[in-house]
C-alpha cells in the first residue's frame, strides 16, 4: 500500500514536470530558448561587457575589428560591439511590451466578440478581415509617419504603430478558440451551476486557450523585432543617437564598400533574435499541439 | 408530500429552417418534496430538454411557454440574475456526460469548489477543505491529493461521481441528474445506485430528478415513475405498480422490450418531431389503438397512477 502510494505520488510529480521537461526536450525550444537567454544576458549585463555606446571617437572612425573593438567602429567612432550590444535592451524591451499589449487587447477582444456572438460577433469579425487585408509593413509605415507628424517623433509611436496592426492576429485566434470552446459541455455545466458569463469566460474558457495564444506570443515577439529593425532602417523607427539595430543598419549602408561591418553585425543580431523566437515558437507549438505541426498563425 | 416543483402545460420547441420541433408538447409533471422521480422514454422523447428547461439551459433559438413553479415562483419568467441564484443553489444539474463535462485544464478541487464559492460566498480555503471531505464522503480518496488533480487523472466512474459531488455541495432541495448511467458499464452501475442512496440518506428532504432510459436503474432508486414519448408524458405512476402493472401501451411496450422480459422489440420508429401526428402520439405503434384515438387523450385516473390512453376513460 505505501509503495502503491509512493509510486502514485511519483507519477503526479512526473505529470506536473511532463510539460516543462517536453519543452525543453524539443531540440527547437532548446535552441530558441537559448539563443534568446542569451540575447537577453546581453542585454542586462550591457553595462558590464560593453562601453558607452555614445562615446564618439572621430579619430577612430571606420576602424575595422580588432581586439579593442571586436566588431569595429562607425562612422562617428562609436564602439559597434557596445551599440549592438545596448541594441539588444532596446529590441527586446519594445518588443516584448509591443507583444504583452497587443496580446491583452486582442485575447480581449477576440474572446468578448467569439462569447457574445451575434451582431457585435459580426462587426469584430469583419474589422478583423479589414485589418488583416492591409499590409502589416505597409500599415505600419503610413500609421508611424502620422504619429511623427502629429506628436514628433518617439519610440511610443513605434510602440502605438505595431500594437494598431498587431492586435488582429491575436483577436482572430482568440475569437476561433472561443467560438469553438463555448459548445463544449462544460460550459453548459458550469452554467447550470449558476456561474455568470464573466466567470465562464475567465475561469473556463480563457484558460483553455492559453497554449495557442503563447504560441503566438512567442512567433510574434520574432516578428515584432523585425518590423522594428524594418522601421529603423527607413529612419521612422526608434531614432538616433538610441542604439537600435534596423537603425544602426541603416547608417552602415552608406558605407557597405568600406567598411562593411557596421552593417554586418547588427544585421546577424537581428537575425539570431528572430531565429531564436521563431525556434522557441515552433518548439512550443509541437508541444502544445503535438497533431497540427504546421498550422499557419498569424 | 409537498409539491417542491410544479411544471404545467410545458412546450419547449425548437425552431428551426426545416420547421419546428416539438420536443416537449404539453407536459405536465410535479416533483414532490423528498421523492425520487424517474423520467423515463426513448432517446429523442424530450427527456433531457425538459430537464435543461427547468434551468432555463435552452439554446437562443427555442420557444418555450408554459409555467415551471418552484419555490412559487415561475422559473421561466425570472431575469437572468435571479435563475442564476436558482441554478446550483437550488436546483443541482448532474450532466450526462462525465468524460466532457469537466474542463480538463482546470483542477478537480476547484470545479467542485466552484458552487460554494459562486453561492455560499466560501473563500477558498474553507470551500477546499469542503471539497475535501465531500469527495472523501463519494470515496474518492485520498481526497487531498485527488483534490489538486485534473480530469484526465480521473476514471469514468470517478469523473461522475466528482459531478454528483459537484451537485450536492451547496445542499440543493433537488437534484436532476441527465442520465447518470450512460457510458457505465453493467458492474459499476451498482456504484451508481449506491452514490444516489447515499444522497437520499445523508438528506431526506432533497428530491432527486432522474432522467434515464435505464429501467432497471429506476426500478430500485424510484419512489414515481414518469414515462415520457415523442414530447409528451404519457404515464406518471408509484414505481412499484408501475413495474407490475404498467397501464399505458407503450409503457408495457418498453417494459417488454426489457431483456429480462423476452427483449420483445416495439413494432415501428417513433414518428417525426417537427410534424407529430395529431392525437395520441403512439397509436401507429400501438396493438389497441382504435378510432379515438385520433383525438389527444386527456390524463385519467387510474388507482394510484395518472395515464393518458382512451383505454382507461
Amino acid at each position: 500500500m505505501v509503495i502503491e502510494m509512493e509510486f502514485a505520488a511519483r507519477t503526479i510529480r512526473l505529470r506536473a514536470n511532463e510539460k516543462l521537461t517536453a519543452i525543453l526536450g524539443n531540440r527547437m525550444c532548446f535552441a530558441g530558448l537559448t539563443i534568446i537567454t542569451l540575447i537577453a544576458l546581453m542585454g542586462l549585463l550591457a553595462p558590464l561587457i560593453a562601453d558607452d555606446p555614445y562615446k564618439t571617437d572621430l579619430a577612430n572612425r571606420l576602424t575595422p575589428p580588432s581586439p579593442d573593438h571586436p566588431f569595429g567602429t562607425d562612422q562617428l567612432g562609436r564602439d559597434l560591439f557596445s551599440r549592438v550590444v545596448y541594441g539588444a535592451r532596446v529590441s527586446l524591451l519594445v518588443a516584448i511590451t509591443i507583444s504583452l499589449i497587443s496580446m491583452t487587447l486582442g485575447c480581449l477582444i477576440g474572446a468578448v466578440s467569439g462569447y457574445i456572438g451575434g451582431y457585435l460577433d459580426d462587426i469584430i469579425g469583419r474589422i478583423i478581415d479589414v485589418f488583416l487585408s492591409i499590409p502589416e509593413l505597409i500599415f505600419n509605415i503610413a500609421l508611424v509617419g502620422i504619429l511623427c507628424v502629429s506628436f514628433g517623433a518617439s519610440t511610443w509611436n513605434v510602440i502605438l504603430a505595431i500594437v494598431i496592426t498587431n492586435w488582429v492576429s491575436y483577436a482572430r485566434i482568440t475569437r476561433g478558440m472561443v467560438l469553438s470552446l463555448k459548445e463544449r459541455e462544460f460550459v453548459v455545466s458550469t452554467r447550470a451551476m449558476g456561474a455568470s458569463d464573466f466567470w465562464i469566460l475567465f475561469k473556463h474558457i480563457i484558460p483553455n486557450a492559453v497554449g495557442p495564444i503563447i504560441v503566438l506570443a512567442t512567433l510574434n515577439v520574432g516578428n515584432i523585432i523585425m518590423t522594428i529593425a524594418s522601421l529603423g532602417f527607413l529612419g521612422l523607427g526608434i531614432q538616433p543617437p538610441t542604439p537600435e539595430w534596423g537603425q544602426i543598419l541603416n547608417s552602415g549602408k552608406n558605407y557597405i564598400t568600406t567598411a562593411p561591418w557596421i552593417a554586418t553585425f547588427p544585421g546577424l543580431a537581428i537575425m539570431l533574435a528572430v531565429l531564436g523566437f521563431n525556434l522557441l515558437g515552433d518548439g512550443l507549438r509541437d508541444v502544445f499541439e503535438p497533431k497540427s505541426r504546421r498550422m499557419s498563425y498569424g | 408530500m409537498d409539491n417542491l416543483l410544479v411544471i404545467e402545460d410545458l412546450h419547449v420547441h425548437f425552431l428551426l429552417n426545416s420547421g419546428r420541433v416539438r420536443a416537449v408538447d404539453g407536459v405536465n409533471l410535479s416533483v414532490k418534496k423528498g421523492e425520487t422521480l424517474c423520467l423515463i422514454g426513448e432517446s429523442g422523447s424530450g427527456k433531457s430538454v425538459l430537464g435543461l428547461s427547468m434551468l432555463r439551459l435552452l439554446p437562443s433559438n427555442v420557444y418555450i411557454n408554459g409555467r415551471i413553479i418552484f419555490d412559487g415562483k415561475n422559473l421561466l419568467e425570472l431575469g437572468e440574475e435571479e435563475i442564476r441564484k436558482i441554478r446550483g443553489k437550488k436546483i443541482a444539474w448532474v450532466p450526462q456526460n462525465p468524460a466532457t463535462s469537466l474542463n480538463p485544464v482546470l483542477k478537480v478541487g476547484f470545479q467542485v469548489a466552484e458552487p460554494m464559492i459562486l453561492h455560499l460566498g466560501l473563500d477558498k480555503t474553507r470551500a477546499w477543505s469542503k471539497v475535501v471531505k465531500l469527495l472523501d464522503f463519494f470515496g474518492i480518496r485520498p481526497a487531498e491529493k485527488r483534490a489538486s488533480e485534473y480530469p484526465h487523472q480521473f476514471s469514468g466512474g470517478m469523473r461522475q461521481r466528482v459531478l454528483v459531488a459537484m451537485g450536492t455541495s451547496t445542499n440543493p432541495e433537488l437534484i436532476i441528474a441527465d442520465e447518470p448511467t450512460k457510458g457505465i458499464d453493467a458492474s459499476k452501475k451498482v456504484q451508481v445506485v449506491r452514490l444516489f442512496r447515499r444522497i437520499r440518506e445523508e438528506r431526506e428532504d432533497v428530491s432527486l430528478l432522474l432522467i434515464t432510459h435505464d429501467l432497471p436503474l429506476a426500478r430500485v432508486l424510484a419512489d414515481r415513475i414518469a414515462v415520457m414519448y415523442c414530447g409528451h408524458v404519457v404515464e406518471v405512476s408509484e414505481a412499484k405498480t408501475f413495474f407490475e402493472e404498467p397501464l399505458h401501451p407503450y409503457s408495457k411496450a418498453l417494459l417488454d422490450s426489457l431483456p429480462s422480459r423476452g427483449l420483445k422489440p416495439i413494432k415501428g420508429f417513433s414518428p417525426s418531431m417537427v410534424n407529430p401526428p395529431e392525437g395520441c402520439r403512439f397509436r401507429d405503434r400501438c396493438d389497441f389503438c382504435s378510432s379515438r384515438c385520433e383525438e389527444l387523450p386527456p390524463f385519467f385516473d387510474a388507482g394510484q397512477s395518472t395515464v393518458r390512453c382512451w383505454m382507461y376513460a
